[in-house]
């Protein structure tokens, strides 16, 4: 079954990336008052069993997707890409 | 004592300063060794590790994320667990902190710029293994070349580093963003090291600045020690 980890910077924490971005926006006329850059990770598991799949993302996401001191990250699980 | 202890430089794809800090080790007289990120074990002997600097698995991801389940590093974190000196070099110190073997993590730097420069540090601490000639305030003039070099943690960890001596060396200069302009720190016993700045680039006048005598010394001092206890 397909998957998807959507990946975060945690609110509050420092994202040059993002700030490059809206910074960018902003010299290009757009009316933005913030941006932030994550990331995006589709999986394709060998099981349907969501709940299996469920579980094993979320210990792909913390091992090693996801830095939790400063990444958040949420799964999307049966998604059609 | 050992006359020159065995250290072992680990080569991940895309280190690039392996062969620097295997120079610079033979140079302040220690024996460098090779060892291999898939390999299971650290080469007989090890009295020491080097994780050196570079671009380990392309960055991708994370720096560091990738490097850290590399079979070897199953290894360093035994070796460190009983006690044994690692020092992590810029990249190296990314993948000990993604190990969890440093505290904090490394973000892109707050100008979104590689920096390359000669930077100043000081000596915060030296409650760590490495430290046994360095002194509080000491300077020490080393260059940096990074991209995600801005160190981060939270108020409450960095509380409780600097309340355990954790904190080995700060910028004297705001350079990347780094909260408290934290370049390195250690683990809570003192054994693993961590920093930015490139020791192994600083060990010869003919290049430059000398401030990574001490840094590496500090690593052939601890060896020894930890040789002698063990």
């Amino acid at each position: 079954m397909k998957a998807t980890v959507l990946i975060r910077p945690k609110e509050g924490i420092l994202d040059p990336q993002g700030e490059a971005v809206g910074e960018a926006l902003r010299t290009l006329g757009f009316a933005v008052t913030s941006a932030r850059v994550g990331r995006l990770v589709d999986v394709e598991l060998e099981t349907d069993d969501p709940v299996e799949a469920g579980a094993a993302l979320d210990s792909m996401a913390r091992d090693l997707l996801a830095n939790p001191l400063i990444e958040s990250f949420t799964i999307e699980i049966g998604t059609e890409t | 004592m050992i006359d020159a202890p065995r250290i072992a430089v680990v080569t991940f794809p895309g280190s690039n300063d392996d062969g620097d800090a295997m120079l610079a080790l033979e140079l302040l007289g220690a024996e460098p060794v090779r060892a291999w990120h898939a390999d299971a074990a650290l080469p007989d002997g090890t009295a020491g590790v080097v994780l050196p600097g570079g671009f380990s698995f392309g960055d991708y991801l994370r720096c560091g994320a990738i490097a850290r389940f590399a079979p070897v590093m199953e290894a360093v974190g035994s070796f460190a667990a009983s006690g044994g000196p690692v020092l992590g070099i810029c990249n190296g110190f990314q993948i000990l902190c993604e190990a969890g073997l440093l505290p904090g993590v490394l973000r892109l730097n707050r100008q979104q710029q590689f920096i390359c420069a000669d930077v100043t540090i000081t000596v915060e601490s030296t409650s760590s293994a490495f430290a046994e000639t360095w002194k509080v305030g000491q300077e020490l003039v080393i260059p940096i070349k990074h991209g995600e070099g801005n160190w981060y943690g939270g108020a409450d960890l960095i509380a409780a580093l600097e309340e355990r001596g954790q904190i080995a060396f700060r910028y004297t200069e705001d350079v990347n963003g780094a909260v408290g302009r934290i370049a390195g720190v250690t683990n809570e016993a003192g054994n693993v090291l961590g920093l930015m700045p490139h020791p192994e680039h600083a060990v010869d006048e003919l290049l430059g600045p000398m401030g990574g005598v001490p840094v590496l010394g500090g690593l052939i001092e601890a060896t020894r020690a930890a040789t002698a206890a063990g």
